[in-house]
């Protein structure tokens, strides 16, 4: 009865938002109906691995920028061309900087192992040879970097990518946000809630800065730019007369049916994606594994009573949520065809995947889906709807009144207060959201 | 002479900033320890509070500004805090009766309340940047130095300057001040002292007929003042622009739970040990170097030990450190 109910419920949902969607396509255009819907399918990736982390588990990552700035340095490194002449100029410097750094960071842990009873004298030991090998590492991949970057900086400047075909960065995306996570599990997870938050909010803005500040490695903030498509250029179809027959026949332009045709290819791609992570962690949800994480959720104490290592299953849940971030993170920087890492703001790429999954219904990944689309669609009408009411409030007001011009001008800052809004509300009259979660 | 020149660079470089910015960073994790000690919570909001209570400062400045009013050379911004104070006190109180009383009765989770505080986070960032527009506004007025780099060179006969900005002395002044009084407030008056009283155990505090609504009024009534005077000083320093607040979180953040997160001389005492080692760490030691060593040795490289783009690390890196060796801070943390 319960399940009829729900799923009755999701359906009406889901048919709302695409009325929505297809309402945007009539009165303003097709072309930005499917700009908005491959973001939401974006986005609802992002919601799935959030809600992996805190619908199943109870674990408050603020961290979620890191893992998607991560899945967009894998569409970097993946795709774009290797750079001939860095490599021959600073490679070999920066593969031997690598090395160092492992041997190091290997020694470490060797003397973390071996000097279990000293624990005071260990940490001073590991501190000094950290700090020496620090100084080492940098004095070998200083001068690399430094003829890295001037190779032709105006446009390289950097060691290029591998120059393999986008789509599997998606995969390598995830790769690169699990091992970040599982560093940051190692240290936080076993911390109280706030701690594992406070240190997943530090962790992603150095991985941010980092992109940000290494030239030799993302371009920094110059941007990598032309990252090749996985699906065919608007300019080629224009070109070719089959496509242009199709547009005549359907009495659109060519100009805009290329664009609509090119768009729905990543629209295929990206509902594969979805379809496929929702499936695999619907599975999840309903195995025993699933019936572990959400007893582990409920009570950790007994949880630990029946004998299950909660600090591992965390950590698991935890690394399996941030790579289906870095996925998303890895298609987001597809459909851009650049990495702009000065795009990564924590209120946009952390705190609003928060809102879609409390909002669309923690525990639920249908629920973390239509929460993905609701919000994504609110937070890209929002200045709309901000311009019209502002202009409504203000339609009154003469001209030249400088409080008009204020308001007009501030009508876009509307997105954040709505998000706030929706996010305190549902929290406080719907907090299992829109979609609850099943009691099974 | 070469020594004399060098220690005054490290002062004009390190020390100075370093203590502006540590009073600043004390004042901020002030107010996040208030919050956790008697809330429980990690206020995601606060940053925003301190941004909230240096906005309205700037907007009575402009007031007052365009009044005339000045107390030259001290800015003006300092006449309008007392106002800033007020509203922000008003709005603090405002949401805490809307939106955390609400869970503070059900006694939900601390997850909950730091979610709700996100919420409250995008909301006000939002207004914040509604009403003042998401720019840089200039705050500081009046009298911009109280020594220059050239007069201290001149009285001195030095190579290098110390210079000593009017924002910066306030900034110490008035952390002294407010510290002094909340210390004060905590440990001589009664209230203060049932503050600490349910900070240390709430069944006890409530069993002895401690008015919890009480505390609670006080801790926020407390934290809208010590964030609105941080706020307001950080703006006065720097320059006040709504999006620094929100990076200002993991600093401050940092600052509280190194110094024992819910205990107040951890926040000041943490304040200072971020605040110090970001900018030892970040400062290029080229200059200091060549005063004490003979010319021959010198070398190009800047020396220095992080790039300052990486601040953030350093208080990554002591955060991280202290949650692993002495998860409960350098003080004992959890309680006023």
């Amino acid at each position: 009865m319960m399940d009829t109910l729900s799923s009755n419920r999701s359906v009406i949902l889901f048919s709302i938002m695409g009325l929505l969607l297809v309402s945007v396509g009539i009165y303003q255009s097709w072309s930005l109906a499917l700009t908005i819907l491959n973001f939401c399918l974006i986005s609802a990736v992002m919601s799935l691995g959030v809600n992996i982390q805190w619908g199943f588990a109870g674990l408050f990552n603020a961290g979620v920028m890191g893992s998607a700035a991560l899945g967009g340095v894998a569409a970097v490194l993946i795709s774009s061309q290797p750079v001939p002449e860095a490599i021959a100029a600073g490679g070999g410097g920066i593969l031997a900087g690598i090395a160092t750094l492992i041997v190091i960071i290997a020694i470490c842990y060797f003397v973390f192992k071996k000097m279990r009873d000293h624990r005071d004298l260990s940490y001073m030991i590991i501190g000094i040879i950290a700090f020496i090998g620090y100084l080492l590492v940098r004095s070998i991949f200083d001068p690399a970097t430094g003829a890295i970057e001037l190779v032709d900086a105006a446009r390289t400047g950097f060691l290029g990518g591998l120059g393999l075909p986008i789509i599997l960065s998606w995969f390598v995306g995830g790769l690169f946000a699990a091992a970040g996570a599982w560093v940051i599990g190692k240290i936080a997870l076993g911390l109280r809630s706030d701690y594992l938050a406070i240190a997943t909010l530090g962790i992603s803005e150095i991985i941010v800065a980092f992109l940000k500040n290494e030239d030799w490695l993302t371009r920094g903030v110059k941007n990598v730019t032309g990252l090749p498509r996985p699906v065919p250029y608007e300019v080629t179809l224009q070109k070719s007369p089959f496509y242009q027959g199709i547009a005549d026949s359907m009495g659109f332009t060519i100009i805009e049916f290329s664009s609509i045709f090119v768009k729905l290819c990543y629209t295929g791609l990206f509902l594969a994606v979805l379809i496929l992570v929702y499936v695999l962690s619907e599975k999840a949800l309903q195995s025993p594994w699933g019936r572990m994480m959400r007893a582990i959720r409920d009570n950790e104490i007994s949880a630990n009573a029946m004998g299950k290592n909660i600090k591992a299953r965390h950590l698991q849940v935890f690394v399996l949520g941030s790579a289906v971030v870095g996925i998303a993170g890895a298609m987001l920087t597809t459909i851009d065809g650049q990495f702009t890492p000065s795009s990564y703001q924590p209120l946009r790429f952390t705190f609003l995947i928060w809102v879609m999954v409390i909002v669309g219904g923690s525990g639920n990944n249908l629920g973390a889906i239509l929460g993905a689309f609701i919000v994504w669609f609110t937070w890209n009408q929002a200045p709309e709807i901000g311009n019209w009411l502002m202009g409504v409030v203000t339609s009154g007001m003469a001209e030249d009144s400088a409080l008009r011009i204020h308001l007009l001008a501030s009508a876009s800052q509307m997105r954040l207060i709505t998000m706030g809004l929706i996010l305190l509300l549902v929290l406080r009259f719907s907090p299992r959201g829109l979609i609850p979660e099943n009691n099974r | 002479m070469d020594i004399l020149n060098s220690l005054v660079l490290l002062a004009n470089y390190i020390f100075v900033p370093g203590l502006t910015y540590g009073c600043q960073l004390a004042l901020g994790a002030l107010g996040i320890t208030l919050v956790y000690g008697i809330l429980r919570f990690s206020n995601f909001a606060h940053g925003e509070t301190m941004s909230f209570g240096a906005m309205f400062s700037i907007l009575f400045m402009w007031l007052f500004q365009s009044w005339g009013i000045s107390i030259a050379p001290l800015p003006t911004v300092l006449i309008a805090l007392p106002f800033g104070i007020l509203c922000t006190i008003a709005w603090v109180l405002f949401c805490d009766k809307a939106i955390y009383k609400f869970y503070r009765t059900k006694k939900a989770p601390p997850v909950i309340f730091l979610i709700a505080s996100t919420g409250l986070m995008f909301l006000m960032a939002g207004v914040i940047r509604f009403i003042i527009g998401p720019r840089d506004q200039t705050v500081s007025d009046g009298a911009r130095f109280i020594m220059r780099a050239r007069e201290f060179k001149e009285m001195t006969g030095l190579d290098e300057g110390l210079a000593i900005k009017t924002s910066q002395a306030i900034t110490v002044i008035a952390t002294i001040i407010i510290v002094t009084l909340l210390f004060w407030f905590l440990n001589k008056t009664l209230t203060g002292k049932s503050m600490r009283a349910y900070s240390d155990n709430e069944d006890l505090a409530l069993l002895s007929g401690i008015n919890p609504d009480r505390v609670v009024m006080y801790a926020w009534v407390i934290t809208a003042i010590i964030a609105t005077v941080a706020g307001t000083l950080y703006g006065l320093d720097k320059s006040y622009k709504p999006f620094t607040f929100l990076q200002l979180l993991l600093p401050i953040f940092a600052a509280a739970i190194v110094g024992g997160i819910g205990n107040p001389l951890g926040a000041v005492v943490g304040g200072f040990v971020i605040a110090f080692s970001e900018i030892t760490v970040t400062y290029a030691y080229k200059k200091f170097y060549a005063y004490l060593t003979p010319e021959s040795w010198h070398s190009d490289g800047l020396l220095q030990l992080l790039s300052t783009d990486y601040k953030f690390a350093v208080s990554f890196v002591i955060l991280v450190v202290v949650l692993l060796i002495k998860p409960t801070g350098i003080f004992k943390g959890q309680s006023l």
